[in-house]
């Protein structure tokens, strides 16, 4: 079948007004969270798939919004009509994580308790908060088990973290360019990126809205920090070199190799939609996640409640969240007796690969999830 | 292949049912589904062909994408009951390497290989060429084999290696081979666990 788009899609809001206690200790007395879904659930509701987003992602998984070009879901080539998930087999659920910035509870939006925005005030959330927030959206929905959870990076260890919190409401996970936990290094970039936030002059502790500014100096440097990351040494050297934009050096600090151009633009464009404090949060909850922290470091123990098959996926450039990371799950599975694939696809586009539909890659996606029977 | 048949029943009748297997150059998978049909096997397939990888995937067995030159680090001591290297050993660089990782992840190892020393193979030597059989369906240019041995080579390093050769079966066209194996038999296949 010729994969197609899953067409002009509209957001959905769900309120919910039980409060939800969080891992830090802290409660969202109420919260809204928005979400997107796509395809039909079947009446036996065994069909709905959730993909978790990571880092910038949000619920506008796949489809377009009518009258704006351009505005393809952020995994718009995994999810529709004769695509590895398809939407006339599946029902996919995409949710914008409590503590986002795209109409969810978070930051950005309005503290009920005080009329104004929650700023600096709102909750720290955690990998297992965002999937318990998701599991009342499933009871709302009327899913009791999804066919499977699919994430990528930190979308990755939300689908683990389903089947660790939730073992009978999961037939399968997809944990793609993940990992069990962040390394000491990939917690210290996430802490400059941070920084160049926090010290922003313009971040005002985090109540920036109620002074008409945005710290967009710190949120484009960590983004740059962060792309860089997502990319790997190969491809960069590939797509940009050592390129001078006016041929020869001018001893200047401005733009000059196409590299700093390339990462001023992507900084500048991200701190124009994002929101500072919403970075803040979810590099938190990156670093904080760590399943066999009360396992005394033992993943296998951690992992001993899970119930779910598995697919793992990494890419051979990805040095943020490296191949060896993603291994470590699967050995820690297979020791746990679960069902467990793994694929380490050959990509040259680091981190970033697992949104790209390299062939190989998707023909695993698809083979895999072609086989989950609903 | 056409000795698949009797190979996948020797190997089927040296495991248990319910046992954890691990399948090492496991291909598309059709040994550990046979496995997880006839032995109901926790299996699991280690392959590092993309091609052979994607069809283990649509075969709906457990495949583990790694490179096994590079040994087993990363498997328990002791985790599975049988290690199975189907006819592969051949075909790996670090032959005594993977025959102790096999041995230190698994408490029986099961390896099957081409007899070098088949009389086939010797008669096409004694006419000057390198054997082309069903076994060793390759050229001398294009075969995936790097290692070149015999049933005889290999009893000898498994005892140089303190290996212990619990059973073996040798074959040819599908029937068992019990006198001069070394020089009548294509295929072998042996039960192989740690000396002591």
């Amino acid at each position: 079948m010729q994969a197609q788009s899953v067409g002009n899609v509209v957001p959905q809001r769900a309120h919910f007004s039980t409060a939800l206690p969080l891992k830090s200790g802290g409660v969202l007395p109420e919260y809204d969270l928005v979400y997107e879904t796509y395809g039909t659930l079947n009446a036996a509701r065994s069909n709905a798939v959730l993909v978790c987003h990571a880092l910038s992602g949000s619920h506008h998984v796949a489809g377009t919004y009518a009258g704006k070009p351009g505005s393809e879901g952020w995994w718009d080539n995994l999810v529709g009509p004769g695509k590895p998930l398809d939407t006339g087999k599946f029902f996919v659920i995409g949710v914008n994580n409590l503590g986002g910035c795209y109409g969810s509870s978070g930051p950005n939006a309005i503290n009920p308790a005080t009329g104004k925005p929650w700023g600096a005030d709102f909750p720290f959330v955690t990998v297992e908060d965002w999937v318990d927030a998701q599991a009342r959206l499933a009871d709302r929905l009327g899913i009791e088990r999804f066919a499977a959870v699919v994430g990528g990076s930190l979308g990755g260890m939300q689908a683990l973290s389903w089947t660790l919190q939730y073992p009978d409401r999961v037939a399968h996970a997809l944990v793609i360019a993940s990992a069990p936990k962040l390394t000491a290094q990939n917690i210290a970039f996430n802490e400059v990126a941070r920084q160049a936030i926090l010290k922003d002059p313009d971040f005002h502790g985090g109540h920036y809205y109620e002074h008409g500014v945005v710290p967009t100096r710190g949120l484009a440097l960590a983004r740059m920090i962060g792309h860089i990351t997502y990319l790997s040494d190969d491809a960069m050297g590939q797509k940009f070199g050592r390129n001078l934009r006016h041929d020869k050096p001018v001893f200047s600090y401005d733009v000059e190799f196409e590299i700093e151009s390339y990462l001023r633009y992507q900084g500048d464009k991200f701190a124009g939609f994002f929101d500072a404090n919403t970075y803040l949060l979810t590099t938190k909850a990156l670093d904080y996640y760590d399943p066999a922290f009360d396992y005394a470091g033992d993943l296998v123990a951690a992992l001993g409640r899970a119930k779910a098959d598995y697919l793992v996926v990494s890419f051979s450039t990805d040095w943020r969240f490296a191949p060896s990371r993603s291994r470590e799950i699967v050995y820690a599975l297979m020791h746990s007796d679960r069902r467990v694939s793994y694929a380490e696809i050959d990509c040259a586009a680091g981190h970033d690969s697992f949104l790209l539909d390299e062939p190989q890659y998707h023909a695993v996606l698809q083979a895999y999830i072609d086989n989950i029977r609903v | 292949m056409s000795f698949q048949r009797y190979d996948y029943d020797v190997i089927a009748n040296w495991i248990e049912p319910g046992e954890r297997v691990l399948d090492l150059g496991c291909g598309d998978g059709s040994l550990l589904r046979y496995l997880s049909d006839v032995r109901q096997v926790r299996g699991y397939g280690v392959e590092n062909d993309p091609e052979r990888l994607l069809a283990c995937a649509k075969n709906g067995i457990n495949v583990i994408q790694i490179d096994m030159e590079q040994g087993l680090a990363g498997f328990d001591d002791g985790f599975f009951d049988h290690v199975i290297m189907s006819l592969s050993l051949q075909a790996m660089r670090n032959t005594q390497g993977i025959l102790a990782e096999m041995l230190r992840v698994g408490r029986e190892a099961v390896v099957s290989f081409p007899n070098f020393a088949y009389w086939r193979h010797r008669q096409a030597i004694l006419n000057g060429h390198m054997p082309v059989s069903k076994n060793l369906p390759y050229q001398w240019y294009n075969t995936p084999n790097v290692r070149f041995f015999t049933i005889a080579d290999f009893d000898e390093l498994c005892a140089t290696e303190g290996i212990l050769i619990r059973e073996r079966l040798a074959f040819d066209e599908g029937k068992v081979i019990v006198e001069e194996p070394n020089f009548l038999a294509s295929v072998a296949l042996y039960r192989l666990a740690r000396q002591g």
